[in-house]
């Protein structure tokens, strides 16, 4: 078993009231690409960002190479930053209008690498544009001369350029044309080759099924399912998981797949509830076909149910299919 | 039988101080009364300018040519009052992003009975109990309630619902539906495509379903539009599409989605280079830069859509079955 | 930074108004700086043979003269210099002074800030007139207390402005990039910070040239500016005022040329916020 890179214990964040991640705790381990899946509400973003360090409010323990990132002094973090980065879900904003891309490129290693000449930086950086699919003679120009693909590819070139050990995907491909989606998702999939660790935080199961190694199911807050990517994807225990699957519009005879005419029995109900009114109980009951009076009152826990598949439902050691629904 | 919707060579462009741009060139198509049409196309593909022009809603420095027909009256170049008639009662459109498309300071009720205040001559009160009825019809849980409520106060996809509901209210013969469902989770898409299911088939409409994604357009369309920088590039019946798609881009389109189902494979195909900027609209095909397929003709001439009443195609050198 | 300068600069030179304004500013300057060489008089001579003498072409002085015989033109343009002068030099300080006051207070935030823009209303709150009093009666008067009193006092709308432009460039998605690379806080202050904020500032800035010139000559016109035999529009403009009914052009002169400065800067100004604030399609 690889090294385990970070551990997340117990980390919850609450913004005044209300409560965006409530207890959440897994491994990353170097190499391994780890997806995070789940819907708005889920706290997937802000998960990231409690991990980055990025807001007041994270508490629990952050664990990334040995430092604990939540409780290290704030030049600690920024010399573990050389190592940990993340691309932002909106290529545009994420880049400052105001520098040239080749500046944007270089400013990480104007940071962690004060020594090196402007030469020496211009090659980096010109390396690196090349490495991510574009010309090194883009580096005189302003983000907004490029498309939403290109300028993806930029803030990942500015990701990689110190060759960090784990890189976060906030939703990297959310806002892009389907054919550059692939593109961009390929570009990942090199760098997996290369031994990159990756957490891909996406909404988009079907690019999720490619890249994935393992993959974490976040319901409003909580973890709810993990497991090895195949295994979460030919047999989803958690309902919310299965409705997730069971939404995802399916095209027609092309992919050997029936046209969708009806949402399965599977399917949630109503939408996700607003989160202080969850007193006690599994989050998911309001929605959930295969709620039980114990589901009220109890929350259910992570428990394994195969090897390295976990799921939080308190039906989860019952094989559930359609005919096993409550009334 | 005339068609509810018949827009022919329109053309938009949009003039900067460093020239035009053109967003639609020349696109001509029909809806029939009661028919589902799916318009699907990435971005700058001219898709939704097309029906912004029929609203009228394209910003001052547009420019418009061509015709759009709308139950055989011309919708271009009239007046705001002729407009004004039919648009938000007959002719509606639902936006990509409901929080923005709803009034912030006007509450769900207020807006949904003003619709009927203003085109139908309601009364306020009738208007309001119309109102609430309709949101009981899209599924809207606790309706009385929600009509006094602001739309900041409503999730994604209730609001959306009050859109659906408001572009229902005056019995339209055709809904254009934006990007319905591209800014809501996954598990609430699938609900909202089977809300315009359920309301199609309750009120017979005719309905335009315009996204970026053809999945979603497959569950709902009859026959599907597929754009390419600003020009149709395939017209066809939804099952022909998908079955056998002869447009190049749309062969392309359907291999680069990514499915959740079928094998895991190790990269994901793509489609190398951009989609043209708007504006580089020239005397070839747009696809050529991009298109496996492309010899010399297509970088020269134009390709014209030309086919049977099932399927069109524009392409020199089509795909075929 | 450079393409997008070029970009306004372009969009500045395709507007009729603002480029006339310049124009007309840069003639005005050219002027000030020239004129000794233009006009055979000077601003300090005391001709005796022309005391408070009309316009004309016939004797030398153009514009008249004054109660003193000095020549109106000259002095006219000894005092556009003045103004000029202390207009950009206050400016200049107030900007300084101003940006960085309030990008700090906006970037940092939280307590740092409550202080800062506490400081800032107490400042605000002293009558403006009274501090410069109190200045001038302790250093005695100068130039130089004027530009410190006018800077000193221009940097508290400066501020902000800019730490109410910080707090939204604060909110940005690059912002957050910059933290997740590993700028601390200086860095993203000058790189990322102020570079965003400058547009609206320069335009800002470009506008209170003509107020605090204007403040300049009601503090002259009050006496507590500029001195005999020094000259500033404002000076001029308040003996001009005192021989309104017997010798008009002493006021007019003066008069005009400052109305016609402080349009062209406003005109100048609109049109560089237009230039920068248009963002591209």
């Amino acid at each position: 078993m690889n090294d385990i890179l970070l551990r997340v214990r117990d980390l919850r964040v609450d913004f005044g009231a209300h409560a965006v991640i409530r207890g959440v705790s897994f491994d990353l381990c170097a190499g391994e690409t780890l997806s995070l899946v789940g819907e708005s509400g889920s706290g997937k973003s802000t998960l990231a960002r409690a991990i980055l360090r990025l807001l007041q409010s994270a508490q629990g323990g952050v664990e990334f190479l040995g430092v604990d990132l939540l409780k290290c002094s704030s030049r600690e973090m920024r010399a573990q930053r050389r190592s940990l980065q993340i691309v932002f879900q909106d290529p545009l904003a994420s880049l400052d209008p105001r520098m040239t891309v080749g500046e944007t490129i270089a400013e990480p290693l104007k940071i962690f690498e004060p020594g090196l000449n402007a030469s020496a930086r211009q090659r980096n950086v010109g390396d690196m544009l090349q490495r991510v699919g574009l010309s090194s003679e883009m580096s005189g120009r302003y983000p907004h001369e490029f498309s939403g693909g290109q300028c993806q590819r930029i803030a990942i070139a500015r990701a990689m350029i110190l060759s960090p050990k784990l890189l976060i995907c906030d939703e990297i491909v959310s806002s892009l044309d389907v054919s550059i989606q692939g593109q961009i998702v390929n570009l990942l999939l090199d760098l997996q080759d290369a031994g990159m660790a990756v957490l891909f935080i996406s909404h988009n199961l079907a690019v999720v099924r490619h890249l994935s190694h393992r993959v974490l199911v976040m319901y409003l807050g909580k973890l709810v399912e993990i497991a090895p990517c195949d295994a979460l994807f030919a047999s989803p225990v958690h309902p919310y998981t299965r409705a997730l699957l069971d939404a995802v519009p399916h095209k027609l005879p092309a992919v050997g797949a029936a046209a969708r005419a009806a949402p399965g029995e599977l399917a949630a109900a109503g939408e996700h509830a607003v989160p202080d009114m969850i007193a006690s109980g599994c989050a998911f009951r309001d929605r959930c076909p295969y709620v039980l009076p114990i589901c009220e009152t109890s929350d259910p826990p992570l428990l394994e149910v195969a090897p390295g598949h976990w799921a939080a439902c308190h039906r989860s050691h019952e094989r559930l299919n359609p005919l096993s629904l409550s009334t | 039988m005339v068609p509810t919707l018949s827009v022919d060579r329109l053309r938009v462009s949009f003039s900067h101080r460093r020239g035009s741009i053109e967003a639609v060139d020349r696109v001509s198509l029909q809806i029939a009364p009661a028919e589902c049409l799916g318009l699907v196309g990435e971005s700058g593909s001219g898709k939704t300018q097309i029906f912004m022009a029929a609203m009228g809603l394209l910003p001052g420095n547009a420019q418009v040519s061509g015709s759009v027909r709308f139950e055989g009256n011309e919708l271009l170049a009239v007046g705001a009052p002729t407009l004004n008639r039919v648009r938000g009662s007959r002719l509606t459109m639902i936006f990509q992003d409901p929080m923005t498309s709803l009034t912030p300071h006007l509450t769900v009720g207020t807006q949904l009975s003003e619709v009927m205040v203003a085109h139908l001559g309601i009364p306020w009160k009738d208007a309001r109990s119309l109102a609430g009825r309709m949101l009981e019809r899209v599924h809207v849980p606790e309706p009385k309630r929600r009509l006094n409520q602001y739309p900041h106060e409503l999730s994604g996809g209730m609001r959306q619902r009050v859109m659906i509901a408001m572009s229902l209210l005056c019995e339209p013969s055709l809904v254009i539906a934006d990007e319905p469902t591209t800014a809501l989770d996954v598990t609430i898409q699938a609900q909202i495509i089977e809300l315009l299911r359920a309301v199609r088939g309750e009120f017979g409409m005719a309905l335009v379903l315009i996204s970026h994604d053809l999945a979603v357009v497959a569950g709902l369309a009859d026959r599907i539009l597929v754009m390419y920088a600003g020009s149709v590039v395939e017209n066809a019946i939804a099952e022909e599409l998908f079955r056998h798609p002869r447009h190049p881009y749309t062969a392309e389109l359907l291999r680069c989605t990514p499915s959740v189902t079928g094998p895991r494979l190790d990269r994901l195909p793509t489609l190398a280079g951009q989609p043209p900027r708007p504006g580089e609209i020239l005397e070839a095909c747009p696809f050529a830069p991009r298109c496996s397929r492309a010899a010399d003709r297509c970088r020269v001439e134009r390709p014209q859509l030309e086919g049977s009443s099932t399927s069109q195609v524009a392409c020199h050198f089509p795909l075929i079955s | 930074m450079d393409g997008l300068a070029d970009e306004a600069a372009r969009r500045l030179r395709s507007n009729p108004a603002a480029v006339a304004a310049v124009a007309v500013l840069c003639a005005i300057v050219v002027l000030t700086w020239l004129g000794p060489w233009i006009s055979p008089n000077n601003s300090q001579t005391l001709d005796w043979l022309h005391i408070a003498a009309r316009p004309g072409m016939q004797s030398s002085h153009w514009f008249g003269t004054d109660r003193l015989g000095r020549d109106l033109f000259m002095r006219t343009l000894a005092g556009t210099r003045v103004s000029i002068a202390i207009g950009l030099a206050a400016s200049v300080i107030s900007l300084l002074v101003g940006v960085s006051y309030g990008a700090i207070a906006g970037y940092i935030g939280g307590r740092t800030d409550h202080l800062m823009m506490r400081l800032i209303e107490i400042l605000s709150g002293l009558p403006l007139i009274f501090f410069v009093i109190f200045l001038t009666v302790i250093f005695g008067r100068s130039e130089y207390l004027l530009f410190f009193a006018i800077g000193a006092v221009g940097w508290l709308t400066m501020a902000r402005i800019v730490r109410g432009q910080t707090l939204s460039v604060r909110q940005r998605e690059f912002i957050e990039a910059a933290i997740a690379s590993g700028a601390g806080t200086g860095r993203i202050i000058l790189r990322h910070v102020v570079p965003n904020v400058i547009g609206p500032v320069i335009v800002y800035a470009t506008l209170t040239v003509p107020q605090i010139i204007l403040f300049e000559s009601f503090l002259s016109f009050l006496g507590l500016g500029i001195q005999e035999p020094g000259a500033s529009l404002g000076t001029l403009i308040a003996e001009g005022a005192g021989e309104m009914e017997a010798a008009p052009w002493m006021l007019l002169v003066p008069g005009s040329f400052l109305a016609v400065l402080l349009l062209c800067l406003n005109i100048f100004g609109d049109g560089l916020r237009d230039a920068l604030d248009v963002k591209d399609a």
